[in-house]
């Protein structure tokens, strides 16, 4: 039996009628067409389906999606301005050069912007840290930690 | 030649790419090239909003799921899928007994679907369409197997023993053509005596090395989406890394279904990762096609995680018997080297790696005499694949390894020792490999100049250093009779250069590398050209993303289209300008006189006049490259790549006596690249080779147990976190090849062939062990340490 579920999506509030063993990232990808969120393992090991809630990273393929009751989740899509405008984080993985072949990179951006906005001037070592959750195979990370420290301004 | 890396980034280098025009005015040699232009689809990427393979849908699509073997050998019995058919949702169910013969892999030993016999735990035995993946699922597990198990074999060396389980029964091989499960492939080469040669060295070392399987670990699983139109033609939505030759395979299954002369289109979504996986067609593309067949529906086939690992091609594991020799003063007399490989239960291009590891078997330093050969042999592993470096990683690590244990034995520093035999400009090797550019001494010394090496070596007090270095094709590479790609380009009305490229781009960078140097060639910028890359409908024809050729090979190729172009610009501007086409040149969007630079045009206007012109002009043209280079010949030699490339991985590690934990405190890497088009790009394949490199050498296995993947997840299976990997230090060598575009040669898969040794090599330094089995975890490193102090 279908259950209801409200909570903001990306600044909006929504209200959705869902099967109750959906996972989050099944509500996004599946229901609501959200597909910037990615699967790349199902079990919560490699990050790519990150996302933000509550400002707070979980990985939304183990999260039962009739948690986010009454909660605040932003996903990728809700990271551009409403104009369209990348967010500065985003800017800086562009131009750090921290995206080869963007799978990981959802994930990838939506940890490094939790872990700025809690830690505005993180050390490499507290990058590190933050994004360890979230698996890349293509950069070796380093791109990605000068992407998120320049987003930092340092 | 210039160096940088040592100094900053490309800013001290950017001065020396000036030139002085006829007219005495400085310029930048280069607007595009050189430069760290991001990644074109970057945007796209960091907002989410590119489509992957996942994210497709297209009305009324099905999804399939795989049934697979119970058992690593056993008969099929029965299948009965009567259950699974009846479940509301299902669309079609098949088996290997009610399939066509549709036979694929190198080999052409392998089907979608197995009948009557399983070779390995990951063959593929039913398939399942239905509208939902949940109930495809379910339906999977209402389809009842009956099994008889047969014996089977895990170990190569045991496989090739006279009475060994056979894994094809009707596999031949040698001149009695007796069965056996040794693949009759001519991995053999031979250059000058080895015998000889070994007798009259002053120094030996014969080593046993050991390389186990490695997983892809691409973020994005494998999947595709088949769809058929109403004449029954094919399209293939696909991740591929082989476009045209997987839409060769996919015509000749459709032959094979019935549809002879059918069309088959291969389309690209994003690819989530390549690394050499995708350079072969798999069975579970070919049943998503039957599916569609079938249904007559577009079907879906997205794997899981699990399904990753376990049903998708690791490299290769083997083991390598090599041997070494020097003079006294430390000159390379001869290498010896005998290979096994476990192939698996089936052969794709995995089977064909010692093609490629003859290259620094034969070419890695100077070395008089060669001998290779190397055996495949089925087993009921899994099969193995193409992975970054092909071979070439596996291979290296015996060999550079050993070279310090040589050099040891010689009573030489190693750095001095693989100075002394280094590769240089001109040589040809022992497989008839023309040496054209190659960096490998600055690559060699730039390392030990950022490692501080003769200060810090030879203590042997927990902390030690060690360097390894490669040699690559770096100009393409002949393994299929042609090596070539083409490009179309053309333009609009407003100055957009479309361009049309047989490459692919997985997430290196293709892309914009080839739009770098087509708007370099055609005096526009990067942001007036627009790439694709998706369709074998629209884009030519090319062998494929692998062997690091699509910068060299693409790029050549779109450099040659841009050039056309450009004569077509410049014939048309000569008319409108009353100047002569080769007084005329083309810079940053503007037409001018060489003579008379106040002579100018916007492009833009030029392409109007040309298209409004009665008896107008498409500014247009194609270009197919393929190199002067030669496939091996009957005896494995030949001239496989025009150029090569060359590098140097220094470490330094920290080793934990107590616990065995290696820590790497400094990593440089060293590659002669020719030219750095995109330094920022390319620094980003070199710290990604490296990474996956380290992982090789120290955490990185898919553990088989009788067949089984035991790991079959990113818990159990150890790719490195942010928090493991290291600053990587990169140091550009630009040797500025004359066959290159633009002097580039090939950097895709060089970052990780010297790194397992390199950190071998340290470990020894460190701690004075040698670990020769990777990879080298704190196990096997406590264990050589035991045995040490035990030895003593």
């Amino acid at each position: 039996m279908k259950q209801s579920v409200t909570f903001i999506l990306n600044g909006e509030s929504i209200q959705v009628e869902i099967e109750p063993h959906l996972t989050l990232l099944q509500l996004l990808r599946d229901k609501l067409e959200l597909t910037g969120t990615k699967e790349g393992c199902g079990m919560g090991e490699c990050g790519a389906c990150t996302v933000l809630l509550d400002g707070k990273v979980v990985n939304s393929c183990i999260f039962p999606a009739m948690e986010v009751d009454g909660k605040n989740v932003m996903t990728i899509e809700g990271l551009t301005d409403a104009q369209g405008n990348l967010h500065p984080i985003q800017k800086a993985f562009i131009e750090q050069g921290a995206v080869q072949c963007g799978f990981c990179t959802p994930g990838m951006v939506l940890a490094g912007k939790a872990l700025l906005d809690e830690n505005p001037k993180p050390t490499e070592e507290e990058i590190r840290h933050g994004i360890a959750g979230n698996l890349c195979r293509c950069t070796g990370y380093i791109q990605i930690v000068q992407a998120v420290k320049a987003a930092s301004g340092q | 030649m210039s160096l940088y890396g040592l100094h900053s980034d490309c800013s001290g280098r950017e001065s020396s790419q000036r030139a002085v025009t006829e007219r005495g005015v400085i310029m930048e040699e280069f607007i595009n090239v050189g430069k760290r232009i991001p990644k074109m689809d970057a945007e796209e990427k960091v907002t989410g909003k590119a489509v992957y393979i996942h994210d497709l849908k297209i009305p009324g699509m099905l999804y399939g799921r795989i049934l697979y073997s119970l058992h690593p050998h056993a008969k099929i019995l029965s299948i009965d899928t009567t259950k699974a058919e009846s479940l509301p949702g299902v669309k079609a169910v098949l088996t290997g007994y009610n399939i066509p013969t549709i036979k694929f892999g190198f080999y052409k030993d392998n089907v979608p679907l197995k009948a009557n016999k399983v070779c390995s735990f990951r063959d593929e035995i039913a398939t399942v369409a239905a509208t939902d993946p949940d109930i495809a699922q379910e339906a999977l597990e209402l389809i009842k197997v009956e099994y008889e198990i047969l014996p089977a074999v895990f170990d190569p060396e045991e496989a090739m023993k006279e009475g060994a389980p056979l894994i094809h029964e009707e596999h031949v091989g040698g001149k009695e053509k007796k069965p056996t499960n040794v693949l009759n492939l001519p991995w053999r080469l031979v250059s000058g005596d080895v015998e000889e040669a070994k007798k009259n060295s002053a120094y030996v070392a014969e080593d046993r090395f050991k390389v186990t399987w490695v997983a892809h670990c691409c973020l994005g699983t494998s999947g595709c989406l088949a769809q058929f139109d109403m004449k029954n033609n094919l399209t293939m939505y696909s991740i591929t890394q082989i476009p045209s030759l997987a839409q060769r395979d996919f015509t000749e299954a459709l032959t094979a279904m019935g549809l002879k002369n059918k069309k088959a289109r291969v389309i690209k979504t994003m690819i989530g990762g390549g690394f050499g996986s995708k350079l072969d067609t798999y069975a579970f593309e070919y049943i998503a096609i039957l599916l569609a067949y079938k249904t007559k529906r577009p079907v879906k086939i997205i794997f899981s995680r699990e399904e990753e690992f376990f049903a998708t091609s690791p490299r290769q594991c083997a083991i390598i018997d090599i041997a070494q020799g020097c003079t006294k003063e430390g000159t390379l007399t001869f290498r010896d080297i005998r290979m096994i490989l476990d192939n698996g239960a089936y052969t794709s291009w995995g089977a064909t790696v010692p093609s490629v590891m003859m290259m620094p078997s034969s070419s890695l330093y100077k070395v008089p005499n060669i001998r290779f050969s190397a055996k495949c042999v089925y087993t009921n592993n899994t099969y193995s694949q193409a992975m970054r470096g092909y071979g070439t990683p596996q291979v290296t690590f015996a060999i550079d390894s050993q070279i310090d244990a040589l050099a040891e034995r010689a009573g030489i520093d190693p750095l001095d020792f693989r100075l002394r035999n280094a590769n240089m400009p001109g040589d040809v090797t022992p497989q008839n490999f023309k040496i054209n550019t190659c960096g490998l001494r600055e690559c060699i010394d730039a390392v030990a100049q950022k490692l501080d090496w003769r200060q810090v070596r030879g203590r042997k007090d927990g902390r030690g250093v060690g360097m390894a270095s490669l040699i690559h094709v770096g100009g393409g590479a002949r393994v299929y009779k042609s090596d070539g790609c083409g490009t179309i380009i053309k333009m609009d009305d407003f100055g957009t250069v479309n361009v049309f490229t047989g490459a692919t781009d997985m997430g290196q960078g293709a892309d914009t590398v080839i739009a770098q140097i087509v708007a370099e060639e055609l005096g526009v910028r990067v942001e007036d050209v627009v790439m694709t890359h998706t369709d074998t409908d629209i884009c030519p024809w090319d062998v494929g993303a692998h062997a690091s050729r699509t910068t060299f090979v693409a790029g050549n190729s779109a450099k040659g289209a841009a050039k056309k172009v450009k004569d077509q610009l410049l014939q048309v501007a000569a008319k409108s300008m009353g100047e002569s086409p080769e007084n005329l040149d083309i810079r940053d969007r503007t037409i001018f006189s060489k003579k008379d630079p106040e002579k100018k045009s916007p492009l833009g206007k030029i392409l109007r006049a040309a298209h409004y012109a009665a008896g107008g002009s498409m500014m247009m043209a194609e270009c197919f490259y393929d190199p002067n280079n030669e496939n091996l010949d009957k005896e494995l030699k030949g001239n496989l790549s025009v150029t090569y490339t060359f590098g140097t991985h220094g470490v330094e590690v920290e080793v934990d006596k107590e616990t065995g934990q290696v820590k790497i405190l400094k990593y440089v890497a060293a590659h002669d690249v020719g030219r750095a088009i995109n330094p920022m790009l390319l620094e980003g394949q070199v710290y990604g080779g490296a990474t996956m490199g380290i992982g090789y050498a120290l955490t990185e296995r898919l553990i088989l147990k009788d067949g089984k993947v035991m790991n079959p997840n990113f818990l159990d299976y150890k790719m490195l976190t942010a928090k493991d990997v290291p600053n990587i230090e990169t140091i550009v060598i630009e040797t500025n090849d004359s066959f290159g575009p633009f002097g580039a040669k090939g950097v895709g898969e060089p970052g990780l062939v010297p790194t397992a040794p390199a950190i071998a090599n340290a470990i020894y330094d460190a701690v004075g062990v040698r670990i020769k089995d990777l990879p080298m975890t704190p196990e096997k490193i406590l264990a050589a340490l035991k045995e040490k102090e035990s030895s003593h």
